[in-house]
């Protein structure tokens, strides 16, 4: 049962491809053709090009997320990857500063953050007992944001210098995106995306009920061991390379929903290419609008991803059965 | 044994009740026609003191500073928690930050005045207990004046016209020092590494202004810009001064290696002390002229 590529699918990615080439005109000062090939392709490609694989990542993680949750809440930092990823973030500003040692500069962050996420869904499934009950993870997800961003607040409370740092990377910031965290991600989203395809099944089966699911002979709870996998390294990847960037993991999967006709796979492959979408289009905005001044990212990601999901939900419910 | 010396006292006061009393009228009606103070502060609200102020609590590095450079810095009780100078605030009382003030530590020091920010959320609470609170909003270099002169008046100096002379002195050798082609050099001045920018309306643009350098950030910007890193590429700055990212960092950034101040290495990263006298407007604003044209006659060829 191989699901051909749908018309709607396609539709995403020329929009992708549309707003890429769009990203890579769109400058400081405005639309402006003959600039210097080095500013379009060492800055403006690598950023559009970093912006749409963070979405595509989150929004991913988003669907992954909502369907092992069977929550329509459920976003990718649910399971505590935000809040590690802050809280690796911190470690390594108070110990880069404790070493006194540039090196450990903006690579070191980015895996920090890595780890940190990492970590955070690992103590999660470590605290929720295994992965064999979506709620038990769901709740102890919720417990580790809670202690962890608890550890957060106390680190900026002691450490009051690196506050502004600090909420840099909590607002997420695509402006200094680079190739290296390009193809960074683009390793993780292929890897990702071809997991995921692959134990679409699980979600299948797991929108029938818990209990359901488990009648059906598929060994769903290995199944979901490796959702869960999947979910940390994209929304892990993410972050560490743009920071929180909040919404686009919750909207992404809604507002393709109803185009998927109720299939896992067709949905996890659009939520991940509006996610792309919605965060590429956002950084357009973001750094257009008042050029060549620019928005933090995650407010026209709100504001964008929430009119639109506003605009569904008056038009005819969100398509979520319950 | 404490009881009775002190009943002894009050037996001591009586006897000298007659020439105590006239004396305190003496004092109060001088105070009341002669000596009381009046200054309006940044609300817009009237202070009103019977004598300079003698408890003082400073919840502000640049007030601090201010009022140590007035020679009035024995009359502090208590500071925030990122007053740093002059050495000897170190040892003063900490009362924590803009946040998480910490309220019953200033209202034991029973300080008579508390100097404030302007937005701070402790002016109301700090006035409910009792305490008169004076709330400044230092931006400017102007600012930076009219703070200077309140507090000579709520502390009983006469400093403040000296103080803004020295200041004036040193920004005028300072850009004395730099020649016409390292002031056409083009500045990018970075405060944050999101990136913000110090704009032309900030402390720091007018610095730069008034040394004569070409700032990147243009007027209409605002005072701390976030922005665009390809537009500092675009900008090609001669000079790239920053607190926050090391010169490492900066030539890390995508596109940023072909800025003309990265590829001759000319970045001035500034140490956190050295970025405490440049962002605080207050009596350092002399030092901080130099520091920053010290950096340009460094980096940039005369």
């Amino acid at each position: 049962m191989r699901p051909s590529l749908s018309p709607r699918v396609l539709a995403l990615i020329v929009v992708s491809i549309a707003l890429l080439c769009l990203g890579a005109l769109l400058g400081s000062g405005g639309i402006a053709w003959g600039t210097d090939s080095a500013i379009v392709f060492d800055i403006r490609l690598p950023r559009s090009a970093g912006a749409w694989l963070a979405g595509a990542l989150l929004g991913l993680a988003g669907a992954i997320a909502q369907g092992i949750f069977r929550n329509p809440l459920a976003d990718p930092y649910l399971l505590g990857s935000a809040s590690g990823a802050l809280m690796g973030v911190a470690l390594v500003l108070g110990f880069s500063h404790a070493l006194t040692d540039s090196g450990l500069a903006l690579i070191g962050l980015n895996s920090g953050a890595f780890i940190g996420a990492l970590l955070g869904v690992v103590a999660a499934l470590i605290l929720a007992g295994g992965y064999r009950s979506s709620l038990r993870l769901l709740l102890s997800g919720v417990v580790i944001s809670v202690i962890l961003g608890a550890g957060n607040a106390l680190f900026t409370f002691v450490r009051p210098d690196l506050y502004q740092r600090f909420q840099a990377f909590m607002l997420g910031n695509t402006s200094l995106l680079d190739w290296h965290g390009v193809s960074l991600m683009l390793l993780v989203w292929v890897a990702c995306i071809a997991i995921a395809l692959l134990l679409s099944a699980a979600l299948n089966a797991l929108s029938l009920g818990e209990s359901t699911a488990k009648t059906l002979g598929l060994p769903i709870d290995q199944m979901r061991l490796g959702l869960i996998g999947v979910l940390a390294l994209a929304t892990g990847a993410a972050v560490a390379q743009t920071g929180l960037i909040a919404f686009i993991g919750l909207a992404a999967p809604h507002l393709v929903r109803r185009f998927a006709n109720g299939s896992q796979r067709i949905h996890l492959l659009m939520s991940s290419l509006a996610g792309g979408i919605l965060l590429l289009a956002s950084d357009l905005l973001a750094r257009t609008i008042l050029a060549p001044l620019e928005l933090p990212v995650g407010i026209v990601t709100a504001v964008l991803g929430g009119s639109y999901l506003l605009l569904l939900l008056r038009r005819q419910g969100l398509g979520v059965s319950a | 044994m404490k009881i009775n010396s002190i009943f002894q006292q009050q037996r001591i006061f009586h006897r000298f009740s007659l020439l105590f009393c006239s004396g305190a009228y003496f004092l109060f009606f001088s105070t009341t026609a002669f000596a009381s103070i009046t200054v309006k502060d940044a609300r817009g609200i009237e202070i009103r003191l019977s004598t300079p102020a003698q408890r003082v609590v400073s919840l502000l590095p640049s007030l601090t500073e201010s009022v140590c450079a007035l020679g009035k810095c024995s009359v502090l009780v208590g500071v925030d928690r990122f007053s740093n100078w002059p050495k000897s605030v170190e040892a003063l009382p900490k009362l924590g930050g803009i946040a998480d003030a910490n309220i019953e530590g200033i209202v034991r020091l029973k300080p008579d005045l508390v100097l404030v920010e302007k937005s701070s959320p402790l002016i109301a609470r700090l006035q409910s207990l009792g305490i008169s609170v004076m709330a400044f909003d230092v931006q400017s270099m102007a600012d930076v004046q009219r703070t200077l002169r309140q507090l000579d008046t709520v502390l009983g100096s006469a400093e403040s016209g000296a103080v803004w002379d020295r200041i004036q002195l040193d920004i005028a050798r300072a850009n004395r020092a730099l020649s016409p082609s390292q002031k056409a050099a083009r500045v990018y001045f970075e405060i944050n590494a999101a990136p913000f920018a110090a704009g032309k309306t900030s402390f720091i643009g007018e610095l730069l202004d008034r040394l004569g350098m070409q700032n990147i950030a243009t007027e209409k910007m605002g005072a701390f810009p976030k922005i665009n890193p390809e537009f500092v590429v675009q900008s090609k700055p001669d000079l790239i001064m920053s607190t926050e990212a090391s010169p490492k960092q900066l030539a890390q950034r995508p596109g940023w290696k072909s800025i003309p101040a990265i590829q001759a290495n000319r970045v001035c990263f500034f140490s956190a002390a050295q970025a405490d006298v440049l962002v605080r407007p207050g009596p350092r604003t002399g030092e901080a002229a130099a520091l920053i044209a010290d950096c340009a006659m460094r980096l940039l060829p005369k």
